[in-house]
């Protein structure tokens, strides 16, 4: 692999830069890997990368029936903060967000992250002890947060209205660390690192059948021919129910659709992302200047990847009551990723009921700033058989009544 | 937008009139059920992407519960029944393998 820098680009510049190569091969699947890890998204690639990395396994397909980072990595609203109440979330969030920082630099590829600082807004009495009590949590758990006031929301966010009629702003729980980065370049970073390594990329290849034998899984069937392996790993987000009754097991997840839209690109005005829970809205502007907005989940299971028009509505009008300068503004674009929700809104790495069957699902509507710690965890987990960071995420905890509830903490989607 | 017509009052409304409500026809476990079967119960879920049957309450009309068979991939409805059922209706079911041939029922 040729190392991208200032110096490839000069080169380049004066060769009409036809020296590029391409970022990943895109080979035919051999008969047999060691793992196999369905779905080429940003955590599939990532515990694949992190597998190469940290535990010596590079003889890996990463299979995908689409395109690379066509599902929701390409379909969130790029937040990254680790600002979570309970200790094993907020564990793994933060190691994601410290990998954030350092990705470009790991990967040789640009993602593009921005720590500019993410609010959740409290507007009413309940958020703000709500997100006192998650501040002092984070003062625990070694992430930086603090509960600010309201006029330091409106110094951080001067577009914004604080004095809403209905919603005033009442504070907020600040992560100055927290921030945004390039989705689709962090996928094309991972899987230009993992193929650098030697695994193969196989793209429009789905998966139709997952071969067992005496309880242990050999082989995953695909359009592409039967590919034989020693562990699976199934990272495929709103799709984790099929693959998994593919394999024989149930999952406690539903697939609803969650919908997000950006606006026409206006001039830079306003430099940290907004999240205001109560009125299901949350907020960013784009390094191209498009308003990036995300909104309510479904609340019935739907694999459509459109979203309805009466969500955007909503969304729209509570943002437009704190945001009064964006009533003008005509949106661009619109879309729905199908997101995989856990009965306590937290994800699931883990073993499964077949043996050398691992499971990694569950995001929900926050998976893009779990990616490159999700993968850590999963890779560790593959490796290994358990990990520090995956292990209280098991699909036991269920059955055991050990749930890490994030849904109360946050509200609603998070 | 999603349609359902409510079978208690006869009212077409449109998904900002109704709350979903899950799954359909779960089995209750009892008390003496095992551990595995309380989670089937309370977690688990079909989750297909397909046929799906689902409870639904009518909450800004009439405010009673139902039932639907709708589509997941393509939102198509089968049709809406009563929630005084455990199980899927003849009529409803022959709405569904007459549009969806290969359909073999959710496990």
């Amino acid at each position: 692999m040729k190392r991208y820098s200032a110096f490839a680009i000069a080169r380049e510049a004066l060769r009409h830069h036809e020296g590029w190569e391409r970022a990943w091969r895109s080979p035919e699947p051999k008969a047999r890997y060691d793992v196999v890890i369905v779905g080429a998204g940003g955590h599939g690639l990532a515990t694949a990368y992190w597998l190469g990395k940290n535990h010596g396994i590079t003889n890996i397909a990463v299979i995908e029936k689409g395109w690379l980072g066509g599902g929701n990595t390409g379909r969130n609203t790029t937040i990254i903060r680790s600002n979570y109440l309970q200790d094993p979330s907020a564990a793994i969030y933060e190691k994601s967000r410290s990998l954030y920082e350092t990705m470009s630099q790991d990967l040789n590829y640009n993602v593009m992250f921005s720590p500019r600082g993410v609010m959740m807004l409290a507007q009413t009495q309940h958020e703000v002890r709500g997100y006192r009590r998650t501040a002092h949590a984070n003062a625990l758990q070694g992430v930086a947060t603090e509960f600010i006031s309201p006029q330091r929301v409106k110094e951080l966010c001067p577009i914004m209205n604080i004095d809403g009629p209905r919603y005033p702003v009442l504070g907020a729980l600040w992560q100055p660390r927290g921030g945004t980065a390039r989705h689709d370049a962090v996928a094309w970073g991972y899987a230009r690192a993992c193929s650098d390594m030697g695994m193969d990329i196989i793209q429009k290849c789905e998966v139709t059948g997952i071969r067992r034998e005496g309880g242990k899984v050999t082989a995953v069937e695909t359009t592409k021919g039967e590919i034989g392996c020693g562990k699976l790993g199934i990272v495929v987000a709103g799709h984790s129910g099929e693959l998994a009754e593919m394999a024989g097991f149930r999952l406690p997840i539903e697939s609803v659709s969650l919908q997000a839209l950006v606006s026409e690109p206006i001039k830079p005005c306003m430099d940290v992302v907004v999240m205001a829970n109560t009125v299901h809205g949350y907020m960013s502007q784009s390094d191209k200047g498009e308003m990036v907005i995300g909104g309510g989940a479904d609340g019935f299971n739907n694999y459509t990847q459109r979203g309805s028009f009466h969500h955007i509505e909503e969304t729209v009008r509570a943002l437009v009551e704190t945001f009064p300068m964006i009533s003008r503004l005509k949106m661009l674009r619109q879309w729905g990723g199908i997101v995989d929700m856990t009965g306590d809104r937290s994800p699931i790495l883990s073993k499964t009921p077949v043996e050398g069957v691992f499971v990694n699902c569950g995001w929900g509507t926050g998976g893009f700033k779990a990616i490159p710690g999700s993968g850590w965890a999963m890779a560790e987990l593959m490796a290994k058989g358990h990990a520090p960071l995956a292990d209280a995420f098991s699909l036991d905890r269920f059955r055991e009544g050990r749930f890490i509830d994030e849904s109360v903490a946050a509200g609603v989607a998070h | 937008m999603l349609l359902l017509t409510c079978p208690a009052c006869g009212v077409a409304a449109d998904e900002t009139e109704l709350a979903p409500g899950g799954e359909a026809h779960l089995t209750r476990v009892g008390p003496d059920g095992d551990d595995a079967s309380f989670e089937g119960y309370l977690f688990q879920r079909a989750n297909p992407r397909g046929v799906h049957f689902e409870r639904w309450r009518h909450v800004y009309g009439c405010g009673k519960w139902f039932h639907a068979a709708r589509d997941t991939a393509t939102l198509e409805v089968f049709g809406t029944y009563s929630a005084q059922t455990t199980a899927p209706p003849d009529d409803i079911l022959d709405k569904i393998k007459a549009r969806r041939p290969g359909w073999e029922g959710n496990a």
